[in-house]
C-alpha cells in the first residue's frame, strides 16, 4: 500500500507520469480483477499536464480509483451489470466533479457487487475480484475492488458506496479504512442508486488521514440532491488529533453476538487500548438491533425494484437483437441483463411493495427503521461513539457462501443500522487472525465524522495494525 | 409461503422473464428470505414510519432554465434510434 | 341523459413555467427537434436525481385555491410504478395519499347552474411523447421524444358528478379558463391538456378511456362510449369495466389492456425527494391570486350593466375579458359588449382566430363611427371582415370602400327619384299595400349603395308620400 502523502512524495523525485504508468503497470500484471475498466491514456495525459503545468488542489495529481456505480462522464459506467455494458454517462457525478476541482487523476472504474448488491464482489458480470491477502478470499463488497485496489498498492485512494456496509465490509476484509458518511452529508448526484434513502459515497484510504482528505473533498451541500444537508464545510484533516482522552465509549452487546472469536478479541483489545489512552468505556443497549437486518433487506430491495425499472434497454444498456411486443421485449431484456442475486432482490421488492403486503413488509420496516434511529439517539445520549466489530469473520472464501444468499446478507448484521439511521460510521483494521485482516467499526451521530475520525486516526497511531 | 405462480406474478410486474428452473429455485429461495422478514411480525411498533432520515423538508429549485444536453450527447447510448428519436418497441 | 356517470381526471400541463418540474431544461420545446430538450434528469439517466421546481409548486397551489380545495398542511411525492415505453425512470413521480388539495368545487353554467365537486388535486411529471407510425395497434414500433418528459402536470380529479358528454366539456372549458386567468396555463399549445374520463351508464360497469387529449375530443369519445355502452346492452351483452384507447383520428375507443391495474402500481414515497409543508405558502399565495371568472363576471354586470349573457362571454377568456374593458372605458358600453360578444367574437371564431388577433384601439375606432352615425351597421361588420382578412386601419377602409353614410340631400335627391320612377309602388302604398314601402326602401338603399341610414329612409318616404 502506498499512502498519498508517500504517493505526492514520490512524485515529487519522479514524475506524476511515471508513478501513474508504474500503477498502470502493476495492474495490467494483478490478479486481484480490482477494476472494470482502465483509463490509462487520460490518466497519463493528465499527469504529463500535471508535471508540466504543476499540480494544484487538495488531491493534485493523486491516482484514485472510482466504484463502477458512481457516473463519469465519458467514461464506462456499468455498475458491474451485463445491462449496462458500454453505457457511457454523459454526465459527471457531483463527487467526481470535486475531485477534478481538486486536482485528482481517476485511473480507472473498480469492480463491485452488481448494482452494490451483495457483500464480497462475486455478484459482477466481469468477475469476482479476489483477496489482496489471499487470492481465494473475497475482498468483501459491494465495493471490493476499491478496497483490493488500495490494499493491493494499486491505487492509493478510493471511491466506493456503503448502502448497508458496502465501503465498511470491504475495508474490514483488506485491511484498508473505509468511511460511510452521515447521510445526506456527500451528494448522491450521480451515484447509481440502489437505495436511494440508506446510501452514500464513502472514501477509502491506507489510512485515517487519507481518508478525512477525501472526505474533504467529496463532502458539501450540492443543490442537485434534495437530500443533501447544508452543513458549514471544515477541513476533517485538521480535526486528527492523537487524543481520546475523556472520551465516552459505548460498546453495544448486540453487536458482538455471533462475532468470531478472533474479531470479538481484536476489537476488545482496540478498545482496551483506547481506555489505556483515556477514554472510558461503557455497555450500551440498543434492543432493537435484531430487527435491523430485515427492516434493511426489505427498504433495500423495495426501493431497488423500482429503481431498477429504468433499465429497459430504450436509451442506454442492453438491447437483444429483434424487438418484441414491449412488454416482451422489456422482460427479456432485464432477464438477460441481470444477474442472479439482482433479480432476487428485484423480486423480493416488488413483492415488499405489492398490494396487501406493503403493509406488512415496507411500513413495517419503515416503522422498525424509526425504533432503530432511536436506539441509537438514546445511545448517543450517554456516548460519544461506539465501536463494534465491522463484520462478524475475517474474509470468506470465493464461492463458500454465494449459494446461501440468506448467509450472505447476514454477514452485513453489525453494518446495515448505521444505514437506518444515518449516522456516519468508519471501519480501521485492527488485527489479523490467520493472515487475515479484521475490521473495527467507530460509529458517531449524525455529522460527527470529525470525532470518528480522530478516534480513528488516535487508535491507528497507537495500535500499530497495518 | 409464495407459489411458483406468485412467483411468475411478481416476475411480471417486475418486466423479468423467468425460465422454469428459476421459477423453482427462486420460489425456494423466496421464501426462505421471506421466512426471515418474518421476524418483524413480532413487533408492532406504535411510532411513525421514517421515509427519510435526514429530516431535511421543503427543498426546492428556482424557476430558472438551465441548458439542455445535445440531441447528440441523449442518442448516443441508444441502441435503437431514428431521425433524432429513441427507438422503442411497438406497444402491441 | 340523467343515467350517464362521468368522472374526469384532468392532466393540465403548468406549460407557462420556466423550467420543468425536476430539473431545469426549457419548457418551450414546441418547436423545435425530438429530444432537444433533455436531460439526465428527465431522460431518466441512472443517477440523475429530482428537485422540485418552487413555482410549479405555487402554481398547484393557486390552482387549487382556485378550485375552493382544502391545501394540505404536508405534502409528499410518491413513486408510482408501472412500466411503458414512455416512461424513462419505470415508475412516475406523482402523489398519492397526502396530495397537495383535496375537496374542492368547480361551477359549471349549462342550462343551469351545476355545482361538480372536486376529489383531489395532484402534482406529477409529465411522460415522454410518443409517435407511431399508423394507429397504435399496427405500429411495428414507437418513436420516443423525451422532450415532453418532466413537463409539470397537475392531475385534477372530479367526483362522479358529470351527467353528459356536454358538462364535462362545459367542465374543461371552465377549468381551462380558470387556468388561463391564472397565468399558469397556455391552452393552445399541444399536450396542454390530457383527460382520462370515467363513464358508465345505470347498470353497466364502468370504463376508462384515455388519451383524450383535446376539449373536443372529450365529448366525441363519451359520446361514442355511450352508444358504444347502449348498443352492448340493447344486445344484451355486458359491459366490462376496462381501460379504453380513444383514437382522436378516427373518434373511436378501443380496448387496449396492456398497463398495470391500480393496485400493482406498488406506490411508495420518493426518497430523492423531501416533504414540504404546503400550507406555508398559502397567505402569501392568496394575495397573488387574480380576478377569477365568476367575480369577474359579476363584476361586469355590475359596474358595467350588461346583460348576464355578455358578460359570460366576454370573461370566457381572460383575453377578451381585457379586450372589452379596454374598449368599454372609451365608448357606449352596452354596444361595446353587443359588438366585441355578438359580432367581433363570432367573425373571429369563423376564422378560427383568437382575440388576439384583433385591436382594441380599432375596434374603439369603430364604435365611435357608430356612435356618430358615420357608418350604418352593416359598414361597420365590413370594415371589421376587411381588418380581420386584409388589415388596414378602420378610416382607411371606411374611405376606400366608401363607407362613410351619405348625407340627408342624397337621400332626399334618391327618394324624390324613386318616387317619380315607380308610380306603381306609390299607388299600391296608399292602397294600403306594406310591401311597397318596402320597395322603395330597397330602391333608395340601392340608388345610394346601401350607405344611407335605413330608419332614415324611412322616415323620408313616409312623409314624402
Amino acid at each position: 500500500m502506498m499512502n498519498v502523502s508517500e504517493m505526492k512524495r514520490r512524485m515529487e523525485e519522479t514524475s506524476a507520469e511515471e508513478m501513474i504508468q508504474s500503477l498502470f503497470d502493476k495492474i495490467e500484471r494483478s490478479k486481484l480483477n480490482a477494476f472494470i475498466t482502465l483509463t490509462k491514456e487520460q490518466a497519463l495525459e493528465e499527469a504529463r499536464k500535471a508535471d508540466k503545468n504543476g499540480a494544484s488542489g487538495l488531491l493534485g495529481a493523486v491516482p484514485i480509483a472510482i466504484k463502477d456505480n458512481i457516473s463519469t462522464k465519458g467514461i464506462q459506467t456499468t455498475c458491474a451489470s451485463k445491462i449496462l455494458k458500454g453505457y457511457v454517462p454523459p454526465y459527471d457525478a457531483h463527487v467526481i466533479e470535486r475531485l477534478k476541482a481538486e486536482g485528482a487523476i481517476i485511473i480507472g472504474k473498480t469492480n463491485m457487487d452488481e448494482f452494490a448488491m451483495g457483500s464480497s464482489t462475486e455478484t459482477s458480470f466481469f468477475g469476482p475480484t479476489r483477496n489482496p491477502h489471499d487470492l481465494n478470499r473475497v475482498p468483501g463488497g459491494s465495493s471490493g475492488g476499491s478496497a483490493a485496489a488500495v490494499a493491493g498498492g494499486e491505487v492509493p485512494i478510493a471511491l466506493g458506496s456503503d448502502t448497508g456496509g458496502s465501503v465498511r465490509c470491504p475495508a474490514s476484509f483488506c485491511g484498508v479504512v473505509g468511511l460511510k458518511p452521515t447521510y445526506g452529508m456527500v451528494s448522491r448526484y450521480g451515484l447509481i442508486s440502489y437505495a436511494n434513502s440508506l446510501e452514500q459515497i464513502g472514501p477509502f484510504g491506507c489510512n485515517v488521514e487519507d481518508v478525512a482528505l477525501l472526505l474533504d473533498v467529496i463532502a458539501g451541500h450540492d443543490p442537485r440532491d434534495s437530500t443533501s444537508h447544508v452543513v458549514k464545510k471544515k477541513r476533517y484533516v485538521d480535526e486528527l488529533k492523537d487524543d481520546v482522552s475523556g472520551l465516552k465509549i459505548g460498546v453495544p452487546k448486540e453487536y458482538f453476538e455471533g462475532v468470531d472469536k478472533d474479531v470479538e478479541k481484536a476489537v476488545r483489545d482496540g478498545i482496551t487500548l483506547l481506555e489505556g489512552l483515556g477514554a472510558s468505556c461503557s455497555e450500551v443497549k440498543l434492543p432493537h438491533t435484531k430487527y435491523a437486518l430485515a427492516s434493511y433487506y426489505i427498504i433495500a430491495m423495495s426501493e431497488a425494484s423500482s429503481n431498477l425499472a429504468r433499465f429497459d434497454g430504450v436509451r442506454y444498456g442492453l438491447r437483444l437483437e429483434k424487438d418484441k411486443d414491449w412488454h416482451t421485449t422489456f422482460s427479456e431484456i432485464r432477464a438477460e441483463g441481470f444477474g442472479e442475486e439482482v433479480k432476487r432482490r428485484i423480486l423480493l421488492g416488488t413483492y415488499a411493495l405489492s398490494a396487501g403486503y406493503y403493509g406488512r413488509y415496507y411500513l413495517k420496516a419503515l416503522k422498525v427503521r424509526t425504533l432503530i434511529k432511536q436506539d441509537f439517539e438514546n445511545a448517543f445520549k450517554k456516548v460519544d461513539v461506539l465501536i463494534t466489530p465491522t463484520m462478524p469473520c475475517a474474509a470468506f472464501k470465493i464461492g463458500e457462501k454465494i449459494d446461501d444468499p440468506l448467509s450472505l446478507y447476514l454477514a452485513d448484521v453489525n453494518t446495515v443500522p448505521m444505514n437506518l439511521a444515518g449516522v456516519p460510521s468508519i471501519s480501521v483494521p485492527c488485527g489479523f487472525a490467520n493472515g487475515l485482516p479484521m475490521g473495527m467499526q467507530i460509529v458517531g451521530g449524525h455529522f460527527d465524522e470529525g470525532l470518528i475520525l480522530r478516534v480513528a486516526h488516535t487508535f491507528e497511531k497507537h495500535a500499530g495494525v497495518a | 409461503m409464495i407459489g411458483k405462480k406468485d412467483v411468475e406474478h411478481i416476475g411480471w410486474l417486475a418486466r423479468i422473464k423467468l425460465s422454469d428452473e428459476e421459477k423453482e429455485e427462486f420460489t425456494g429461495q423466496l421464501n426462505t428470505i421471506l421466512d426471515y422478514f418474518a421476524k418483524l411480525d413480532e413487533i408492532d411498533p406504535g411510532v411513525a414510519p421514517t421515509h427519510h432520515v435526514s429530516g431535511i423538508e421543503n427543498v426546492f429549485r428556482d424557476d430558472v432554465m438551465k441548458e439542455s444536453l445535445s440531441q447528440e450527447d441523449v442518442l448516443r447510448n441508444a441502441p435503437r434510434k431514428e431521425e433524432g428519436f429513441f427507438k422503442g418497441p411497438r406497444i402491441v | 341523459m340523467k343515467d350517464v356517470i362521468i368522472g374526469l381526471e384532468v392532466h393540465v400541463q403548468l406549460n407557462k413555467l420556466n423550467s420543468k418540474l425536476f430539473c431545469g431544461c426549457s419548457t418551450k420545446y414546441h418547436d423545435s427537434g425530438p429530444n432537444t430538450h433533455t436531460c439526465p434528469v428527465c431522460l431518466g439517466l441512472p443517477g440523475a436525481l429530482p428537485v422540485l421546481n418552487r413555482t410549479a409548486v405555487e402554481a398547484a397551489i393557486k390552482v387549487a385555491l382556485a378550485l375552493n380545495c382544502e391545501i394540505a398542511e404536508q405534502t409528499l411525492f410518491y413513486r408510482k410504478n408501472y412500466y411503458y415505453p414512455d416512461l424513462p425512470k419505470g415508475f412516475q413521480i406523482s402523489q398519492y395519499d397526502y396530495p397537495i388539495a383535496i375537496n374542492g368545487n368547480l361551477v359549471i353554467e349549462g342550462d343551469s347552474e351545476r355545482n361538480i365537486r372536486i376529489r383531489r388535486v395532484h402534482m406529477e411529471e409529465d411522460p415522454a411523447r410518443l409517435v407511431h407510425k399508423g394507429p397504435i395497434e399496427k405500429s411495428k414500433y414507437s418513436l420516443i421524444d423525451y422532450n415532453r418528459s418532466g413537463m409539470s402536470l397537475l392531475e385534477v380529479v372530479t367526483e362522479p358528478d358529470l351527467r353528459s358528454p356536454k358538462e364535462a366539456r362545459q367542465f374543461l372549458n371552465k377549468l381551462r379558463n380558470i387556468l388561463e386567468y391564472l397565468d399558469v396555463f397556455d391552452g393552445y399549445l399541444e399536450g396542454a391538456i390530457r383527460v382520462d374520463a370515467n363513464i358508465s351508464l345505470a347498470g353497466g360497469a364502468r370504463a376508462e378511456v384515455k388519451n383524450i387529449s383535446s376539449y373536443k375530443g372529450v365529448e366525441k369519445a363519451l359520446s361514442f362510449e355511450i352508444v358504444r355502452q347502449k348498443n352492448l346492452m340493447r344486445r344484451g351483452i355486458k359491459v366490462v369495466q376496462e381501460t379504453r384507447h380513444y383514437d382522436e383520428a378516427r373518434g373511436v375507443t378501443i380496448s387496449l389492456r396492456t398497463k398495470e391495474e391500480e393496485k400493482d402500481y406498488r406506490y411508495f414515497p420518493e426518497p430523492d425527494l423531501v416533504p414540504f409543508k404546503a400550507k406555508d405558502g398559502v397567505p402569501k399565495i392568496k394575495e397573488t391570486l387574480p380576478e377569477l371568472p365568476d367575480a369577474k363576471r359579476r363584476r361586469f354586470v355590475e359596474q358595467y350593466n350588461i346583460s348576464e349573457h355578455h358578460a359570460k362571454v366576454l370573461t370566457s377568456e381572460l383575453k377578451l375579458a381585457n379586450f372589452f374593458e379596454n374598449v368599454a372605458g372609451k365608448v357606449d358600453t352596452n354596444q361595446a359588449a353587443t359588438w366585441i360578444a355578438d359580432v367581433l367574437k363570432g367573425e373571429l371564431n369563423y376564422r378560427g382566430l383568437g382575440i388576439d388577433a384583433f385591436s382594441p384601439e380599432h375596434a374603439i375606432q369603430i364604435l365611435r363611427m357608430l356612435e356618430k352615425k358615420d357608418i350604418t351597421e352593416k359598414g361597420a361588420v365590413q370594415v371589421i371582415r376587411t381588418l380581420l382578412d386584409e388589415g388596414g386601419t378602420p378610416a382607411e377602409i371606411v374611405k376606400q370602400k366608401g363607407l362613410i353614410k351619405v348625407g340627408t340631400d342624397v337621400i332626399a335627391r334618391a327618394v324624390e327619384e324613386a318616387i317619380k320612377e315607380n308610380p306603381t309602388a306609390v299607388q299600391d302604398y296608399h292602397a294600403g299595400r306594406n310591401e311597397a314601402l318596402h320597395f322603395l326602401v330597397g330602391q333608395v338603399m340601392k340608388k345610394t349603395s346601401g350607405k344611407a341610414d335605413p330608419d332614415a329612409v324611412n322616415k323620408l318616404l313616409r312623409e314624402k308620400l
